[in-house]
Formats: C-alpha cells, sequence, structure tokens
C-alpha cells in the first residue's frame, strides 16, 4: 500500500474514530454532576455499615469483592503468562551472568536510602488502605518497588537474596489463594461468597471493616509477589542474551 | 472545572503528544515515565489519591522497567544477527 492511500484509510478512521469521541463527550453529564445510583448510596451507608472511612477501600473490598478477586485472578494468570512465555527460552543455567555491581556512589547512597522508607510507604499504604487512601493493590506494587530498588542498587545476586523464588511463588499462590478462601468463609458465616463475616470495628481505626482487613492483606501480599515474579522474569530475560554474547 | 485542572488536562495531552512523537524507543521511554508523573499529578488535582498512588508505582517503577528490558532484549537481538 503506498504512503498516499495509507494516509487516507488513517484519515478515513481518525475522522470516524473522532467523531464518536465528539458525540459520547457531547452526551457526558456536566463536569461534576454525578448521576450514579450506587455511588450515592454506598457514600450514605458504607460508614455507619462497616465503619470505614476510606469508601473506596470498602467498595473494593467488601460491596464489590468478587470483582476485586477477578482482578486479583487476571494479575495472577497474566503473571502465570509470562513465566509460561520467558521461562521456556531459558534452558541453560545463567552461571556467566552480566556483572551489575553498582559502582556510582550516588546511586548506591541514594539507594540505600530509599530502600527503607518506600518500603515502610508500601506497608503503611497497605495496612492504612481501608482508612485512608490507598489498599492492597497500591501498597503491594510500592512494596515490590522497593525491592526494585534493591536490584538498582545491589544488583542481581542481592536482590535474589531479598526475594527467593520459591517463597515467592509459594506467597502468591498463598495470597491468592487466602482470598479465595476468605470468599468461602463468608459463604459459610452469611450464605453469601465474600460476605463480610467480623463485625465492623471501631471507626477510623485499623480494626474497622471487619473482614475487610484481611482480604485487604490477602490482595497485598498477592500482589506484591505477582510484581516480584515479573520483575523476576523480565530481569533474568535482561541477564541471558548479554551472557550468551559473552560466552 | 477550576483554572488548575484545566491546566493538567493541557499538560497531560501535551506529554501524551510528546510520548507519541518520540521516535526512538529508548528516549520515549524516559518521556513516557514523566507522561506517568504528569498523569498522576492530574489524578491528585482530580481528588482521585488511591488511582494517584497506583499511578506514580506502575508508570515510574513497573512500566518503565518492562519496557527497558524489553528494548534492551530487542537490541541484543538485532545485534546477534548482524
Amino acid at each position: 500500500m503506498s504512503p498516499r492511500a495509507r494516509l487516507a484509510v488513517f484519515g478515513c478512521a481518525g475522522a470516524g474514530l473522532a467523531a464518536l469521541l465528539f458525540w459520547g463527550l457531547a452526551g457526558l453529564p456536566a463536569f461534576g454532576h454525578y448521576q450514579g445510583a450506587y455511588g450515592n448510596q454506598l457514600e450514605r451507608e458504607v460508614m455507619p455499615e462497616r465503619h470505614t472511612t476510606n469508601l473506596v477501600g470498602a467498595v473494593v473490598f467488601d460491596y464489590r469483592g468478587i470483582d476485586t478477586l477477578g482482578e486479583e485472578f487476571i494479575l495472577f494468570t497474566a503473571v502465570m503468562g509470562v513465566t509460561l512465555l520467558l521461562r521456556k527460552n531459558r534452558e541453560q543455567e545463567i552461571e556467566d551472568a552480566p556483572d551489575d555491581t553498582v559502582r556510582s556512589d550516588a546511586v548506591r547512597i541514594a539507594g540505600l536510602f530509599l530502600v527503607a522508607p518506600t518500603f515502610l510507604l508500601g506497608l503503611w499504604v497497605a495496612a492504612f488502605g481501608y482508612v485512608t487512601p490507598g489498599g492492597g493493590f497500591q501498597g503491594g506494587v510500592v512494596l515490590a518497588g522497593a525491592l526494585l530498588l534493591v536490584y538498582l542498587t545491589g544488583g542481581s545476586r542481592r536482590y535474589t537474596g531479598v526475594t527467593p523464588l520459591t517463597a515467592v511463588e509459594m506467597a502468591e499462590a498463598s495470597g491468592a489463594g487466602a482470598f479465595v478462601a476468605l470468599g468461602l468463609a463468608g459463604l459459610i458465616a452469611h450464605g453469601a461468597y465474600l460476605h463480610n463475616f467480623l463485625g465492623a470495628g471501631r471507626q477510623g481505626t485499623l480494626e474497622s471493616g471487619g473482614s475487610i482487613p484481611l482480604v485487604n492483606w490477602a490482595t497485598a501480599l498477592a500482589v506484591t509477589t505477582a510484581m516480584l515474579l515479573l520483575f523476576k522474569e523480565f530481569l533474568e530475560e535482561y541477564s541471558v542474551p548479554v551472557a550468551r554474547r559473552r560466552g | 472545572m477550576i483554572p488548575l485542572q484545566v491546566a493538567i488536562l493541557l499538560v497531560v495531552a501535551t506529554a501524551g503528544t510528546a510520548v507519541v512523537l518520540s521516535r526512538d524507543p529508548l528516549r520515549q521511554a524516559v518521556v513516557n515515565g514523566a507522561y506517568g508523573l504528569v498523569l498522576t499529578l492530574l489524578f491528585v488535582v482530580f481528588q482521585a489519591p488511591d488511582v494517584a498512588l497506583s499511578m506514580v508505582v506502575i508508570g515510574s517503577i513497573a512500566y518503565p522497567l518492562v519496557l527497558l528490558v524489553a528494548i534492551k532484549k530487542v537490541r541484543a537481538h538485532e545485534d546477534g544477527e548482524e
């Protein structure tokens, strides 16, 4: 296809898409005028019912918990897919992995000062997920990011030291499994899957929200380890071709 | 809509265009990281702090890592064929 014909096809498709987008935009409610029924109802009912000050946390881990379970397993399956695809190409052991010792003092010192605070931030974001903005998902990604900083400052040997593969894989499975098990606990206690099965607790504290904290921590564990597995596969993929080129 | 929200929407539009217009993949990965940070600001301005928290980590750590490793891998592959 000649460049001119391609431009013509793109022009038609682009104009059509733009027209659809503007049509949709014109039909949106005015900015700031929320019209959904569920949002307003949850805003009235979450605090008295669950004593959870972060409504988003209560919605994600309780009112629409089954959706979150689905999302959790999307991540789980995606990581398994990456692992399946990438591990197949790695039949040889990486003995002559590239030397990735960090020689820049500035990077090492910055990393040293960042690892612990980032890890703490991750724990905080996960722990207070249903009290203040945050949650297991966000906290989990921050925690994995903190451990990735170990790689950036200490190289792959240190990184492998803090994230042993077997432990990470087992933790990933336990996190995902715990979510499913908590759902079953709700089913047994109240006849509905993922039903909140603990008392609401004290508002504005870590012991609010009933079983939301448990689901939240299961998610945090599963997400942290899923991200770690993802990083691990990609980082090893990075090491292999260099090693082969040298050998 | 307050002026700050209009301003951040314009900045996001500019940053998004910059990502599309970067031709070198490596440069594009870095510009994309900056775009992620701008998007984080957008979520803060529009009062979605939890989305902002996800975006800052995904946009500045996870996604650049995956991109950089992929670029590295493709380049190593191309070097091998020459």
